[in-house]
């Protein structure tokens, strides 16, 4: 192993997002915006709700909404995330959007999803593993 | 109360390794206990007590699905209430409950009423099983804080 690569190697992992994110989640299940507004909490995050993909709409329609991040469940009822993250691109809405899929979708649904305007896809369940680093990655682009 | 202590924390810990080796509990219950911490120190109570509250939800509205004395069975509704429940049983690391909603969603697919009526009652035992499990894991908690112990960090792997 070089000697830049023992360094990193022995760099502690961030703790936190690189910059403190305002977080729009949304997902229809009560239990999957509790878990997930309390790993933004824990990466130094703030985050607000809604419960589809409609209420993010709404959220955004008088212009003064303003995310960095947009965790967007997929299936949801009233408007699917597809939808909504199509119509937030329509509104010329710049947050990053990260869709939050199930392992259960498939490689098409998981494309189609990323069609509409995703910035990243990620199977739940969600953690600070797998968030963090993305996130990072996302605002290093 | 040393020994007291020592004694609750050696329960707590043979609780904890026995629920996931008998499959009440996988990884994903692990990650929910890492969200808790000193500033959200019930977290974990507060999500476990939304996911009861769904099963209950969840349950009652398919087993209104699955009346035939209201008339035709209406699998459409118990296989999306199935879906949420499979999604929320995931997401706090109730993996029988998650393993019978796998099943669950097959039999409702096929339209086997008598497959769907079996897991419907499967689910409800389960559930209810560790709800009960659970609660005495907390209960063991609460004593060993009770008693000026520290709730130790229990290794699963």
């Amino acid at each position: 192993m070089s000697k830049v690569e023992t360094k990193m190697s022995k760099q502690t992992k961030p703790t936190e997002t690189k910059k403190k994110l305002n977080v729009l989640i949304v997902d229809d299940d009560a239990i999957n915006r509790t878990l997930h507004a309390r790993i933004i909490n824990q990466i130094g995050g703030v985050s607000k709700t809604a419960g589809n993909g409609e209420e993010a709409v709404i959220l955004h329609r008088d212009g003064n909404a303003s995310f960095d991040l947009i965790l967007m469940d997929k299936e949801m009822p009233e408007r699917d995330g597809a939808s909504a993250t199509k119509k937030l691109r329509e509104m010329k809405v710049t947050s990053m959007i990260i869709g939050v899929t199930t392992l259960a979708d498939n490689e098409e649904e998981r494309a189609a999803f990323m069609e509409a305007g995703l910035n990243h896809c990620l199977a739940k369940p969600l953690s600070k593993e797998n968030l963090l680093p993305l996130i990072n990655h996302l605002l290093d682009a | 109360m040393d020994a007291l202590i020592s004694q609750l924390q050696r329960q707590f810990r043979d609780h904890t390794i026995s629920l996931y080796q008998q499959g009440f509990l996988d990884d994903q219950f692990t990650e929910l206990k890492k969200l808790q911490d000193d500033g959200s120190p019930d977290f974990v109570a507060e999500v476990l007590s939304l996911f009861f509250e769904d099963c209950v939800k969840l349950i009652s509205n398919m087993a209104r699905a699955l009346d035939q004395t209201t008339g035709a069975v209406d699998f459409s509704t118990v296989g999306a209430s199935v879906h949420q429940l499979k999604g929320s049983s995931s997401s706090v690391g109730a993996k029988r409950v998650k393993a019978l909603c796998v099943s669950f969603k097959d039999f409702c697919e096929a339209q086997n009423f008598e497959g769907c009526v079996r897991c419907l009652q499967q689910v409800d035992i389960e559930y209810k099983t560790l709800k009960s499990k659970l609660q005495d894991l907390f209960n063991l908690e609460k004593q060993i804080i009770q008693a000026g112990g520290i709730v130790p960090q229990v290794d699963i792997n």
